[in-house]
């Protein structure tokens, strides 16, 4: 970009404004697709020495690979895509990212401000579309509101509880003539999050964590955001309060700290779900109470008080009525509680609570059974986390191996784990992984896939492979969409109905990775498992893919039934865990 | 169930209603009545909206409109400390018989005729909804031949402006240029 333009004086396209408005806000990689009306703008883009532009192979890569980029680096993650079916097939990425909060901006061409309304060649009302799956929208036809409307897009998509923001230009703005000047302030008179908490209200959390007997750190995909990992161990080593992480927060706390009871919910461990089940105190920090953690939401969690967290103010109160809120960033509110505990010197009696949730956790470990014959789902899982580290970002699919990666690899940082909670997309895992590489080079990016999620989004491979983004993909194998599976084994009286994908006769993963340009491995028996990972592990000129072929009738353990109460968790297939009722006398003063 | 009337500040721009309007009807709340308006900052709209729910999902519904970044601010309006009114236009039968009888209930209730033709008048009364359901009761055995009403404005009784503090622009720094 010359500097003139850039100064606000030379006369340049609404396409050149729009890409020199992309560097002003620091975009060093863009993954999308080019056409019909986003074309003027891909013009000036070939010039930019500092945007690097990703070539993907579906729109709804481009989406995720956004996503992974910008929760692998916390910096916000930009996608692009022409009109009607581009701008279309953003929109499952864009609502994954919204039930998400991950900060992300997606650049659509929209058809000329003439045309729009005549339903034009691809033209599709995407700022009407994507309003419910945005944190905001913005159609421009005016080149001289380019600038200001990517700052903006930049900065609420960053700010506050972060989501995707979905700016529609006009094919016709693209193309007029205008001039760039980026704004030194902005105008948004009804866009004021709030970060930092009351004071009132971090004393009175205070008061409840001092008389608490049975509290618990529900700790959610808040605090991974708001990069308060540091702060929370503080919170937590400081109180000795115990931990339970959600799918959103795995890696905020180290999985291997003492305190840590691993994650609670649907498929959360005897501990976690027992740890907020009898808790008198649940201290919310950056989570929502999602149905999957609560289970039957009148029953979850009965004797407990609430002190809820939150930078979204319509979260609290949400799902469960909070005795305590407090609006404002984790990070923020951490530090608060922390400073406040210690200048007041509060010593919880928790010991009691500790000895027995310690109980549980040993009493009831994740675990698995070994099929006499086959593959094991986790331990290949297992082993993947022993092999490639606490270091690598791991990236999944949704379902079973999903459930199996979030308890088996063993999360020790934040950023690690990326996954979709809240929407449940089959198909984020291969390009989220990609977009993680982009933004991490140097970090060992694996995805690990299941059979049916791996063919819905596998296209990316072929990107990956041409533009020297070595990802790993562990693929498993257990031929079925295996969640479904389950759900039909256990409540449908095994009728498998449209669950059977005969994927380790078709395709043949091994020759689709070739095909792509990648490496191609396979491995079926247990024995077999080390020495493949560590040959995948050494392969770092071209992505690899490799098919764990596993056995099918494997379940995720512990579950608690949807719709049911917590208190009715499963460890295994009719077994209920057995633990004494906590004591009742230890209620909390409120 | 009870009634409330909120009474949101927003950006005067396109797509605002559509915004609105979209969320009430995703979380599942019935819009009763809704009226928008240019306010005394050009920039400014403003919307009543009557809506028939429970104290907790309105203040789930205010929440979420709040996350909305054209919504600048909503108040709910106490129906005691607040004027209400609403506008109804009624093409009413009124043929030379029944055209006095039609006229005495129009001066009753200080409603207006702005239409006249040989067989119905068109009456126009401003009110609040108790007001304007009982002038139509008395119009009613006339014959209604059709019939409009607007959604209901509202503003707090006394001095006070709810859009005098909140639109103070706060600017906030453009994200920096990158190097």
């Amino acid at each position: 970009m010359s500097q003139q333009a850039a100064d606000g004086r030379d006369p340049v396209t609404g396409a050149q404004s729009l890409i020199t408005s992309l560097e002003a806000a620091g975009v060093t990689d863009i993954f999308g697709i080019p056409g019909g009306a986003i074309l003027p703008a891909y013009d000036p883009l070939m010039d930019s020495t500092r945007i690097r532009h990703i070539l993907v192979r579906h729109e709804q890569g481009a989406g995720h690979a956004a996503q992974g980029y910008a929760a692998a680096t916390g910096r916000v993650g930009v996608c692009m895509a022409t009109s009607g079916p581009g701008a279309t097939n953003l929109v499952t990425p864009l609502a994954d990212a919204h039930m998400d909060s991950v900060p992300m901006v997606a650049v659509t061409g929209q058809v000329g401000a003439a045309m729009i309304g005549t339903d034009a060649f691809q033209e599709a009302d995407i700022r009407g579309i994507t309003m419910p799956v945005t944190k905001h929208n913005f159609l421009v036809t005016d080149p001289a509101d380019i600038p200001r409307t990517i700052a903006e897009a930049f900065h609420i998509a960053s700010t506050g509880r972060p989501g995707p923001v979905l700016v529609d230009i006009a094919k016709s703005a693209l193309q007029a003539q205008t001039t760039f000047q980026w704004p030194t302030e902005l105008h948004l008179p009804g866009y004021r999050p709030v970060t930092k908490p009351h004071a009132k209200q971090i004393k009175e959390a205070v008061r409840l964590i001092g008389a608490a007997r049975r509290p618990v750190l529900y700790v959610g995909g808040g605090v991974i955001r708001a990069g308060a990992s540091r702060e929370l161990a503080e919170l937590a080593e400081l109180t000795g309060i115990p931990v339970v992480t959600t799918l959103m927060a795995r890696g905020a706390f180290p999985d291997s700290h003492p305190q840590h009871l691993g994650m609670p919910g649907m498929h959360g461990t005897v501990a976690a779900v027992a740890g907020l089940q009898k808790s008198d105190l649940i201290i919310s920090l950056g989570a929502r109470f999602d149905d999957r953690v609560t289970g039957n939401l009148d029953s979850f969690a009965p004797g407990a008080l609430v002190i809820h967290a939150d930078i979204d103010p319509a979260e609290i109160g949400k799902n469960r009525h909070a005795d305590v809120p407090i609006v404002g960033d984790c990070k923020e509110v951490i530090a608060d509680l922390v400073a406040l505990l210690r200048q007041q010197g509060v010593q919880g009696d928790y010991e009691q609570w500790v000895d027995f949730v310690a109980g549980v956790k040993k009493t009831y470990p994740l675990g698995y059974d070994a099929p006499d014959d086959g593959l094991a789902p986790q331990y290949v899982i297992e082993r993947l986390g022993a092999i490639a580290g606490p270091d690598a970002i791991y990236t999944s699919g949704v379902g079973q191996h999903q459930m199996w990666a979030a308890h088996f690899i063993g999360y020790e940082n934040p950023g690690t784990w990326l996954n979709s909670g809240g929407l449940g997309t089959m198909g984020y895992s291969v390009p989220a992984a990609m977009g993680a590489k982009v933004g991490r080079p140097d970090a060992t990016v694996w995805a690990i896939d299941g059979d049916g999620c791996f063919q819905m989004t596998n296209q990316e491979l072929a990107t990956c492979a041409i533009n020297d983004i070595p990802i790993k993909v562990a693929i498993i194998n257990n031929e079925s969409l295996g969640m479904v599976r389950q759900w039909q084994t256990l409540f449908y009286n095994e009728r498998y109905s449209n669950t059977d994908l005969h994927s380790k006769r078709i395709p043949d993963f091994v020759k689709l990775a070739e095909a792509y340009g990648c490496a191609g491995l396979a491995c079926e028996s247990p024995d077999d498992v080390d020495a493949t990972i560590e040959k995948a592990m050494g392969i770092n000129d071209r992505p690899v893919v490799v098919d764990f072929r596993v056995h099918r009738d494997a379940m995720v353990w512990p579950m608690v039934a949807a719709g049911t109460s917590n208190d009715e968790i499963k460890y295994a297939r009719d077994l209920a865990p057995q633990f004494d009722d906590v004591s009742d006398d230890w209620e909390v003063r409120a | 169930m009870s009634r409330h009337t909120l009474s949101v500040l927003v950006e005067n721009k396109p797509g605002v209603l559509a915004r609105i309007a979209g969320l009430f009807s995703r979380r599942g709340f019935n819009i009763d009545s809704l009226a928008v308006g240019p306010t005394e900052h050009p920039e400014v709209s403003r919307m009543t909206i009557v809506v028939n729910v429970e104290e907790s999902p309105l203040e789930q519904v205010t929440k979420q409109l709040n996350k909305l970044v054209e919504v600048i601010k909503i108040v709910e309006l106490d129906g005691g400390a607040s004027v209400n009114r609403e506008l109804l236009l009624v093409k009413v039968r009124a043929d030379a018989s029944t055209r006095g009888a039609v006229l005495d209930a129009v001066q009753l209730f200080r409603a207006k005729v702005v239409d006249v033709a040989p067989d119905a008048v068109t009456v126009q009364a401003v009110g609040n909804a108790d007001k304007l359901a009982d002038l139509l009761r008395v119009l009613e055995p006339f014959g209604i031949r059709e019939l409009v009403q607007s959604g209901m404005v509202a503003v707090g009784r006394g001095s006070r402006s709810i859009s005098e503090r909140t639109l103070r622009p706060v600017p906030v720094p453009a994200p920096p240029v990158a190097r």
